[in-house]
């Protein structure tokens, strides 16, 4: 099956809310169908085909094509299918998805995977704040699924994370994993400050180093070798991350916290020194 | 039917259904990979005096396992789903979580599942922890030297145990040799273990015993030193006999493997090559030996 293309037909300034851009809602429509779709335009429903030209009929897998900065919800809620996005992207990119792929050639803006269940998101560009993250008065972010970010990530990503996988390849801002439950974070570049802020178990890990060290409610474990980051190491190279045999061999230094909470949560440092010699 | 000279004796091997699974133990280096392994199959030839019939299939080279790290795959077999989880728990928990920088994986991909590491976890005491991804759940349990890695369920699947050959040879030398030979070339065979001590069994033996208390006994009409005393099995001029068994998770990798055994135990000194059997009233899979080259 072909894949339908989106394209946006002008640039846009008011905000877009197109949560029915996503194979879910795709599948099964015939192109005038898919045209058809609601979206909500500033605070005026419109149809798809109002701001977007289709080609094709609906499919599960979408390429979505122009500026879509102001264009949020992409993605949202959807289960199956791949969206492929050439440029920037709105906020809310893939939030509380639960299977399928979302490829982004491009950056996207905030809360892109927020309460993200299953599947995988993955941004060839940066990605804004709250990557991964809990909306306000859910007790839950991430709950499953993998997020990829070949950029940077912006402060707060994987807050409240309860389960899943979320990779930077780049530097991740503050409060990376705050009050995290379980999951897993890896970062390649530095560790933002006050990172694992009252999480309760779960893994950051820092392959770069650290920007402002760690929170004083972390305590020093030891220097070994975490037999399952081979495992998850060897993984992420399978996706494409650069990751050396050095790291994956490699010492590394285990804190553990935060002891404001149940203090079950881990931050694994990459020992450099280690690899030098 | 004769291979190199020796004679294929017109019978047919015995096998019976079983359930079986496979193990992937890596550790710092290929030695103590070596060590685990062999710790975690020792005494485990048979199901009726050790619960399992376990064996070392190959080395692992650190690309082909899970973290990297040179590893061994093992096979195990038994008789139900129950007494899988049971051999495993007790010989996961006592071989491999006590060898230094060891880690289990499930070896399997198959539908049905034991939980192990799920149930081992609890030797963490609250302090195991686990990790998730694309669907697989490993645990890792704190010990003295740093964690233990275990997958949380091992795959299994019905497999066929009790494949096996006889190689009645001249004397004990000509008959070990071949033995050994056919060990090694059966060894290349991808999901078989032969689970005996260096695959070899000089103790085969027959349903029944004259003694109300045993179900078996040794194998009267293949023992040359009994020739005068019981009815005999063996032709004029064999004097040793010796048994390869081989448990495999398919019955095409038995055969396979007794195929290729039997190739390489045919050589001199060997006047005859024979199956054990029960009359077929007992396995769910017969074997005939001269089957397995058309």
């Amino acid at each position: 099956m072909s894949a339908t293309i989106v394209r946006l037909k002008a640039s846009i300034t008011l905000p877009v809310e197109a949560e029915s851009l996503s194979p879910d809602r795709f599948a099964g429509l015939r192109q005038e169908e898919v045209a058809a779709l609601p979206i909500l335009y500033g605070r005026r429903w419109l149809t798809l085909g109002d701001l977007f030209e289709v080609e094709g009929d609906g499919s599960e897998e979408i390429v979505l094509e122009g500026d879509l900065r102001h264009v949020k919800r992409i993605g949202q809620r959807m289960s199956r299918g791949r969206i492929n996005v050439h440029g920037d992207v709105g906020m809310h990119l893939g939030a509380e998805m639960r299977g399928g792929e979302i490829i982004v050639h491009g950056n996207v803006d905030a809360w892109a995977g927020a309460q993200m269940a299953g599947g995988l998101l993955r941004v060839h560009g940066n990605a804004g704040p709250m990557l991964g993250a809990a909306y306000p008065g859910e007790t839950r972010g991430m709950r499953g699924g993998v997020i990829l970010v070949e950029g940077d990530a912006g402060p707060r990503a994987g807050e409240r994370m309860r389960r899943g996988l979320i990779v930077v390849r780049g530097n991740l801002g503050a409060f990376a994993g705050v009050r995290m439950i379980a999951g897993s974070i890896v970062v390649f570049g530095t560790l933002g400050a006050r990172a694992g802020a009252g999480m309760k178990r779960g893994t950051i890990v820092a392959l770069g180093g650290l920007t402002d060290g760690l929170l004083p409610t972390f305590r020093y474990a030891c220097a070994y070798r975490p037999t399952f980051l081979c495992f998850y190491l060897r993984r992420l190279r399978g996706w494409g991350l650069p990751v050396t045999p050095e790291q994956i061999e490699g010492v590394f230094h285990r804190y553990t916290g935060d002891i404001t909470t149940l203090g079950k949560g881990e931050i694994l440092v990459y020992d450099q020194r280690e690899r030098a010699s | 039917m004769r291979i190199n000279g020796v004679e294929i004796e017109d019978t047919f091997a015995e096998a019976f259904k079983m359930w079986g699974t496979r193990l992937i133990i890596t550790a710092i280096n290929r030695q103590w990979a070596q060590t685990a392994a062999q710790a975690t199959t020792g005494f485990a030839t048979s199901v009726i005096g050790c619960g399992c019939e376990a064996g070392i299939e190959r080395e692992l080279p650190p690309e082909e396992t899970p973290d990297g790290r040179p590893g061994i795959s093992v096979l195990f077999f038994v008789t139900s789903r129950k007494q899988m989880e049971k051999q495993l728990l007790l010989r996961v928990g006592q071989g491999v979580m006590t060898c230094p920088t060891t880690a289990c994986y499930s070896g399997l991909s198959a539908e049905e599942h034991v939980d192990v590491g799920g149930k081992l976890r609890y030797f963490g005491d609250g302090f195991q922890s686990s990790k998730r991804l694309e669907g697989r759940r490993l645990w890792r349990i704190p010990v003295m030297e740093g964690e233990f890695l275990i997958d949380e369920r091992f795959g299994i699947q019905k497999a066929v145990g009790g494949g096996n050959f006889l190689i009645l040879g001249k004397s004990v030398e000509t008959a070990l040799a071949a033995a050994e030979a056919a060990v090694a070339a059966m060894r290349e065979v991808e999901g078989v273990v032969m689970p005996f001590p260096g695959g070899i069994v000089r103790s085969g033996s027959k349903v029944g015993s004259r003694y109300k208390f045993l179900t078996a006994s040794t194998n009267t009409a293949y023992c040359p030193t009994l020739r005068g005393q019981v009815e005999s099995a063996l032709p004029e001029g064999v004097n040793a006999v010796l048994e390869i068994v081989v448990n495999g998770l398919t019955e095409d990798a038995v055969r396979e493997a007794m195929r290729v055994g039997i190739e390489a135990a045919c050589r001199s000194g060997i006047m005859r090559i024979s199956a054990g059997n029960y009359g077929g009233t007992l396995g769910q899979y017969q074997i005939p030996l001269r089957e397995l080259w058309q």
